[in-house]
């Protein structure tokens, strides 16, 4: 892993858009729908124990809180014959239930009937819809619409918006184990887990996938998402499949992971932010959502089962940190954040991801304005988290292959335990937080943020944390000596964990300790309307926000820097 | 797991054949071919010449080894039954042996220091959690294998060897570990209780060892029932606050292996533990304790590391913080038995 950049773009590796497992999954769509939808009835009698009283009340359940939603939490995207579908299903259940005719297994086989329409209409609906074309287009726009704006406002004059000067990946530097995860895309099914902290997010990652010459990935977007026309058309062309947050019952979930484990099984690529939606602290993710997770477990075990024991049948897990300097949606996540952790009232502000002109003013300023994000690709690890080599086998810590195959036998065959595979998602949630923390890459702008809040909680430190956030920033100045003297004994610890591998450090961070501030102030939450960090008049240090400082500064807690500020 | 049909059933794996591995492995010997390791040719000679060990008839279905690479290759499931002190060398040497699919449950009571390469407790005299393992942590961090468990509970060798009835834990996060464990051992004179928090069992029968001791100081100074059921009760609110801030859970140390394991071993002139307190309050001193005691007494190291961690966390345990006294200080029995009686104890029970 070198200081160097990587900006040369890469071939596909699968030039032939055929090839490609999403185009083969979307063209056998139908097929691949039935088979979700089978799998999702099985797992749901499984769960009620072949039961045909717990089953009915499962569908009871399911159909009141179905009624319930489309009358209190309707939305532009919900199909037209919903309430027809609902009432349909409610008059059979009553119907059935009445019904003194049918002996138990012609009930039961009705009720598995019914369970069976709802699964199959909820694999419809969760289903991705790539299309080929848009894919292509939607990617050109990002990469053309990008490259213009940063033309135009890197090279001056308005005539050099057709320059070609500079790329996106100048302004989007790609680090890490990206020869890796090109190998073994091409030869087992990747699932990618990115840290996840603004809504750019998943448009950077589909943009990254394309550069590196993956094809598409899927990953699962909120439904809400699609509400709107053209994110729709985004989303669809990206590959996305539909999760719908409104829906909690257990043949809606049941479908949900099994169209996703199904789809690893396919073979097709996977993006999931296993922190389920933005960290809102601005902390890297500690616990992460294991229900999507667990279904890359279970189609790992599901392959084995099938007899697939070699690298094709083989998922690969591939952690991703991305690095900010400034986080658009910083303001409102952190009081999001403090408003739930906090017994404070804090008043909620609007999302400012809300309205295209937001949206629009962002990009400008992304574009024009000099701040850099670095994306790391980690290691690609098994699914109980040991590292892989580039041929796909599995390394234990002692350097031996081991075969991943072994995890999940027991008296020498591959079986099904439900039990044990939760504990194995959890295994491999802890593993990707501990990766997560290996290849942050640490920017000046976090050094700084971390450096001056520890100062100010030291200063204070009777306080808890939310009166110490309610303190009146007026009031806080940090001499610039003081701050300087600490963020270089930081720097020094930082330094030593990049010497253990524990952490990254970005490479202008290289550079002697008064550039590092200079560029740390002129970059932390830069866009900002009140800045966290500024130099005032007399050369000290002083915030304009503290909330936003302390979002920043959560970027390097979980390293125990902080024990160097007692 | 039905096992009756499969016709190669493997064999299943002891390590250390001391006084409780030689009894479980009995146990196991009743339903399973058992293969069992032993350091010293001259013991594996003997179970398979004599089907004996220290002289003591076992089972002859116990074939002896001392080759960690054939056990490993023979048994699925391996039950690691030797004492603390040697545990990670131990389990370093058969770590290139073991695999995921491997079982593994142990049954040794005791925690390891873990320590950045080059220090010793005396340089840094304060530790936190993360520089203590327990004997499953070991496993994990010292072998590739994932599916473990703990054997842990008023399990005193010489009792199961004369088949008295008497029952165990096993432990894991793994219901097919527990299982396969309960499927193993249970018999009529043997019961065998499941639970899921390891460390929480691991730890309940480490820390009930300092309670052991000075349970036996106490008989040494010859003092009567009373003060036991003092000890004994106090001892647990220790317990119970040690192995919490240890990641352990409240319904674990009240469990067979806490407070079940706590009473037979205050009780028991059997133990180890108890011998050493025993001795102390005799007035021995330690040294010569140790020089003429057979095996490994593995509650003094438990003090030693539990005092080093009481103050790195800033937490109080007075039973522990003076005992630590009496075995490293000098500090005379009876004068830590006057601080213990002394100390602001205000309410009986706060942890519930």
């Amino acid at each position: 892993m070198g200081e160097t950049y990587i900006k040369h773009k890469y071939d596909p590796i699968l030039p032939q858009k055929d090839e490609w497992p999403v185009v083969k999954l979307s063209k056998s769509r139908k097929e691949f729908i039935r088979t979700v939808a089978e799998a999702s009835k099985q797992s749901v009698l499984q769960i009620t124990n072949n039961n045909i009283d717990l089953l009915k009340e499962e569908l009871e359940t399911t159909l009141y809180r179905e009624k319930l939603r489309i009358k209190q939490n309707p939305w532009a995207v919900d199909p037209d014959d919903e309430q027809d579908f609902w009432r349909k299903v409610k008059s059979n259940l009553v119907q059935l239930s009445q019904d003194g005719s049918l002996n138990k297994t012609q009930k039961k086989k009705k009720y598995i009937e019914i369970l069976d329409e709802i699964t199959t209409r909820y694999a419809e609906e969760i289903a991705s819809n790539f299309i080929h074309s848009h894919y292509k287009l939607t990617r050109r726009m990002v990469t053309y619409g990008f490259s213009r704006l940063l033309n135009a406002a890197r090279v001056k004059g308005i005539k050099s918006i057709f320059s070609n000067q500079y790329t996106l990946q100048d302004k989007i530097q790609i680090v890490g184990e990206t020869d890796q995860i090109r190998e073994l895309a091409s030869k087992g099914t990747i699932v990618m887990v990115p840290t996840h902290f603004s809504n750019l997010d998943s448009i950077l990652i589909g943009w990254i996938i394309s550069v590196l010459g993956l094809p598409p990935f899927i990953y699962g977007a909120g439904l809400n998402l699609f509400n709107i026309g053209i994110f729709a058309y985004f989303m669809n062309a990206l590959g996305a499949y539909k999760v719908d947050r409104r829906k909690k019952n257990l043949p809606y979930l049941e479908t949900l992971k099994t169209y996703s484990s199904e789809a690893i099984q396919f073979g097709v690529h996977s993006l999931f932010f296993p922190g389920g939606t933005r960290s809102r602290s601005g902390m890297i993710e500690k616990k992460l959502k294991l229900g999507l997770l667990s279904t890359a477990v279970e189609a790992q075990r599901a392959n084995f089962q099938k007899g697939v024991d070699d690298v094709a049948g083989k998922i690969f897990i591939v952690p991703v940190t991305i690095n900010y300097h400034f986080v658009l949606e910083a303001p409102s996540l952190i009081r999001e954040h403090l408003s739930i952790t906090g017994q404070e009232r804090y008043y909620k502000e609007s999302d400012e991801f809300s309205t295209s002109y937001k949206i629009s003013k962002f990009l400008v300023k992304f574009f024009t304005k000099g701040s850099d994000i670095s994306v790391s690709i980690g290691k690609a690890m098994d699914v109980l988290g040991n590292y892989v080599d580039t041929d796909g086998h599995s390394i234990d810590k002692h350097g031996r292959k081991i075969n991943t195959s072994d995890y999940f036998k027991a008296n020498g065959k591959v079986s099904v335990d439900v039990q044990r595979e939760e504990e194995y998602t959890h295994h491999l949630g802890k593993r990707i937080v501990e990766e997560f923390h290996k290849i942050n890459r640490i920017f000046s702008s976090h050094l700084l943020a971390f450096a001056a809040f520890q100062i100010i909680k030291k200063e204070n430190k009777k306080m808890d944390l939310y009166s110490l956030l309610r303190l009146p920033e007026e009031d806080i100045e940090i001499s610039y000596d003081s701050f300087k003297a600490t963020c270089e004994k930081l720097l020094e610890e930082i330094t030593e964990l990049e010497a253990e591998g524990k952490v990254q450090i970005a490479p202008h961070m290289k550079e002697g300790i008064d550039k590092i501030i200079d560029h740390g102030l002129a970059n932390v939450g830069m866009y900002h309307a009140k800045r966290p960090l500024v130099k005032n008049q007399d050369g000290n240090i002083v915030t304009q926000d503290l909330s936003l400082l302390y979002f920043y500064h959560n970027r390097l807690v979980g390293y125990e820097l902080e024990k160097h500020f007692k | 797991m039905s096992s009756k049909s499969i016709s190669n059933k493997k064999s299943i794996g002891v390590v250390g054949m001391g006084s409780f591995g030689t009894a479980v492995a009995n146990i196991l010997a009743a339903k399973n071919k058992v293969i069992a390791y032993a350091r010293r040719a001259e013991v594996v000679e003997e179970i398979n010449t004599m089907h004996t060990v220290d002289g003591s008839k076992i089972h002859e279905d116990i074939l002896g080894t001392q080759d960690p690479e054939y056990l490993c290759k023979s048994c699925d499931t391996i039950f690691f039954m030797v004492p603390s002190a040697a545990f990670q060398e131990v389990i370093r040497a058969f770590s290139p042996f073991l695999y995921p699919y491997h079982m593994v449950i142990h049954g040794t009571k005791g925690l390891c220091l873990n320590l950045p390469e080059g220090k010793s407790l005396e340089e840094v005299a304060k530790i936190s959690r993360k520089n203590i393992l327990t004997m499953s942590e070991v496993i994990l961090k010292e072998t590739v294998v994932i599916r473990v468990g703990c054997l842990a509970g008023p399990n005193l060798a010489k009792e199961l060897s004369a088949g008295q009835p008497a029952a165990t834990v096993v432990a894991s996060r793994f219901n097919e570990v527990i299982l396969e464990g309960q499927r193993l051992l249970r018999n009529d004179k043997f019961q065998v209780y499941g639970n899921s928090d390891i460390v929480g069992v691991e730890l309940s029968g480490v820390l009930k060892n300092i309670i052991a001791i000075a349970s036996g100081a106490l008989a040494g100074l010859g003092l009567g029932e009373n003060a036991k059921g003092l000890l004994i009760s106090r001892g647990m609110v220790e317990l119970v606050y040690l192995g919490n801030a240890l990641g352990g859970s409240l319904k674990s140390f009240i469990g067979l292996a806490g407070i079940g394991d706590l009473v037979t071993t205050c009780n028991s002139t059997l133990s180890r533990n108890y011998t050493v307190g025993f001795r102390l309050a005799k007035g021995e001193k330690l040294p010569d304790i140790l020089n003429t005691m057979e095996e490994v007494a593995e509650g003094i190291n438990t003090v030693r590391l539990m005092k080093a961690f009481v103050e790195g966390t800033g937490m109080r345990a007075p039973i522990t913080e003076n005992l630590y006294k009496v075995l490293f200080e000098d500090l005379k029995i009876e004068e830590a038995l006057q601080y213990l009686m002394k100390y602001p104890f205000s309410v009986d029970v706060d942890f519930i």
